[in-house]
C-alpha cells in the first residue's frame, strides 16, 4: 500500500523543487525565444559571416545532447577560467540548446511570409524596421506558433537533466528520497509534479495554436 | 596543451573504454529505434483506423508519453517496477524498455500522419482499377507512407541517440558515465581534463547525429512531391 503519511511529508519538497524548475524552464525559454529570433533574422538578412556562424551554431546545438553541454559549460569552462554557479549554467546551456531549435522555429515562419507582402509594404512607404514589426512579424510568428509551442514544452522537458549540475530540480528531490525506500510513493510525487507544471502550459498552447489559425493570411 | 589532452586519451584503456562505452551508446538507442519502428507502425495504422476505441487509447498514450520527460518515465520503469511487481530488471533492458514505449508514441504519430495525408483518391483509384485490399496497400498506400515516414523516422533516431545519455541516471556505463569517470581519475592530475573529455564527447555526439539529420533533410528535399 502506498504510505500516505510520507507522501504528505514530501509534498513541500516537491513544491519547492517544482519552483525552481518552472523557474529554470521560463528563464530558458525566455531567453531561446530571444536568442531564436535574433539568429532567425540575422539568417533572414543574409548578414555575410554572422549567418555562417550562427548555421554553424546551430547544427552544433541541435545534433548534441543537452546534458553533454551542461558538463561541458558546468565542469569544462571553469577550468577555462569562467566559472558558472549551477543556475546560471542551467539557463545558458537550456539557451544554448533552445536558441538553435527557436531558430529554425523563427525561420519555417519567416520564410513563410510572401515577398508581395514585403513589397506592397514598401510600396506604400513603410521603412524596413515597419515592415518587419507590422508586416512580417506577426505573419510568421501565427505560422510559427505551433513549433514555438511544441520547442518550448521540449525544453520544459529538457530540464529533467539539471541535477546534474548540482541543481535541487524535481529530479534531484525524487532521486535523494530513492535512499528512504519509498521510491513508488516519490515516483507518484514526481510525475504529478510534471503533469502539474507541463499538462495546462500544453493546454494553454494548444488554445493559443486554435486562436491563430485563422490569422496566418497573407501566404 | 595539447599534450595534456593525448595524454588523457592515451592513458591507460580509455581511448578502449570511451568505445566502448560508446557502443552500449548505440545499442541501446538502435535497439530502441528498430523496436519503435516495428511497434509504431501497427499502432499508427491503428490510431488512424476507424475504431474509436483504439485511438482514443493510444491518443491518450501518446500524449502522455508526450507530457512526460523521458528521464522520469526511466526513473518510474527502474525504481518503482522493482519495488511494486517485486522483480528486477536489468538497467540496459529498462532503458531500452522506456526508450521503445517513447519512440513507439512518436513512430505512431508519424505513420498516423503519413497515411491520413494521403489523398483519399488514392484509396478510391485503387479500388476503381479493381486492386484487392491486400495490392491496395502493398503497391499504393505503403510506398507513398513510406516515403512521407522516412525523414521522420531518420530524426526519430538522432532524437533517440541524443536520449540516450539519461541512461546515466540509472548507472549504465555509457559514453557519457565513462567520461565522467575518466574525467574523475585524470582530472586529479590534469587540470584541463574536463574540457577534454567532454568536448571529445560532444564532437562523438555531433559526429555521430549531425551526418544523420543532413541525409534526413535531403530526403525531405528530394522527396517533396
Amino acid at each position: 500500500m502506498l504510505d500516505f503519511g510520507f507522501m504528505a511529508r514530501c509534498v513541500p519538497l516537491f513544491v519547492k523543487a517544482a519552483e525552481l524548475t518552472v523557474k529554470l524552464a521560463f528563464w530558458g525559454i525566455v531567453m531561446s525565444t530571444v536568442l531564436g529570433l535574433i539568429c532567425a533574422l540575422i539568417r533572414y538578412w543574409k548578414i555575410p559571416v554572422l549567418q555562417r556562424l550562427i548555421g554553424v551554431y546551430i547544427e552544433l546545438a541541435r545534433n548534441t545532447p543537452l546534458m553533454i553541454q551542461l558538463f561541458f559549460l558546468y565542469y569544462g569552462l571553469p577550468r577555462l577560467g569562467l566559472l558558472l554557479e549551477g543556475t546560471t549554467c542551467a539557463i545558458a546551456g537550456l539557451t544554448f540548446l533552445g536558441g538553435a531549435y527557436m531558430a529554425e522555429a523563427f525561420r519555417g515562419g519567416l520564410n513563410a511570409v510572401g515577398r508581395s507582402q514585403i513589397e506592397v509594404g514598401m510600396s506604400i512607404g513603410l521603412k524596413p524596421s515597419q515592415i518587419l514589426r507590422h508586416v512580417v512579424l506577426p505573419q510568421a510568428l501565427a505560422v510559427s506558433l505551433p513549433v514555438l509551442t511544441a520547442t518550448a514544452i521540449f525544453l520544459i522537458k529538457e530540464t529533467s537533466v539539471f541535477s546534474i549540475v548540482a541543481l535541487p530540480d524535481l529530479m534531484y528531490v525524487a532521486k535523494d528520497l530513492l535512499k528512504e525506500g519509498h521510491s513508488t510513493e516519490s515516483n507518484i510525487l514526481l510525475v504529478l509534479s510534471y503533469l502539474v507544471i507541463i499538462l495546462p502550459v500544453s493546454l494553454i498552447f494548444g488554445w493559443l495554436e486554435r486562436r491563430v489559425r485563422f490569422a496566418g493570411f497573407g501566404y | 596543451m595539447l599534450d595534456s589532452a593525448i595524454s588523457i586519451f592515451t592513458a591507460g584503456r580509455n581511448m578502449a573504454r570511451l568505445g566502448e562505452g560508446l557502443w552500449i551508446t548505440l545499442k541501446i538507442s538502435l535497439s530502441s529505434v528498430g523496436l519503435s519502428v516495428l511497434l509504431g507502425i501497427p499502432a499508427g495504422l491503428l490510431m488512424s483506423s476507424k475504431s474509436r476505441f483504439w485511438r482514443a487509447v493510444l491518443r491518450f498514450y501518446l500524449e502522455f508519453i508526450r507530457i512526460m520527460p523521458i528521464l522520469v518515465l526511466l526513473f518510474l520503469l527502474y525504481y518503482s517496477l522493482s519495488s511494486v511487481f517485486n522483480i528486477n530488471l536489468p538497467a540496459t533492458f529498462v532503458s531500452i524498455l522506456v526508450f521503445t514505449l517513447w519512440g513507439t508514441a512518436e513512430m505512431a504519430d508519424l505513420v498516423r500522419g503519413a497515411v491520413t495525408s494521403l489523398p483519399k483518391h488514392q484509396w478510391e483509384s485503387g479500388r476503381a482499377l479493381g486492386l484487392k485490399e491486400t495490392q491496395l496497400n502493398l503497391y499504393v498506400i505503403v510506398p507513398q507512407a513510406v516515403r512521407r515516414l522516412l525523414p521522420g523516422v531518420i530524426n526519430l533516431t538522432t532524437r533517440m541517440i541524443k536520449t540516450t545519455p539519461f541512461v546515466f541516471f540509472i548507472n549504465i556505463p555509457d559514453l557519457v558515465k565513462v567520461a565522467q569517470q575518466i574525467v574523475e581519475v585524470a582530472g586529479l592530475r590534469n587540470n584541463l581534463a574536463s574540457v577534454w573529455v567532454y568536448g571529445f564527447i560532444f564532437l562523438i555526439y555531433f559526429a555521430i547525429c549531425y551526418p544523420i539529420s543532413l541525409y534526413s533533410n535531403y530526403l525531405e528535399k528530394a522527396w517533396q512531391t
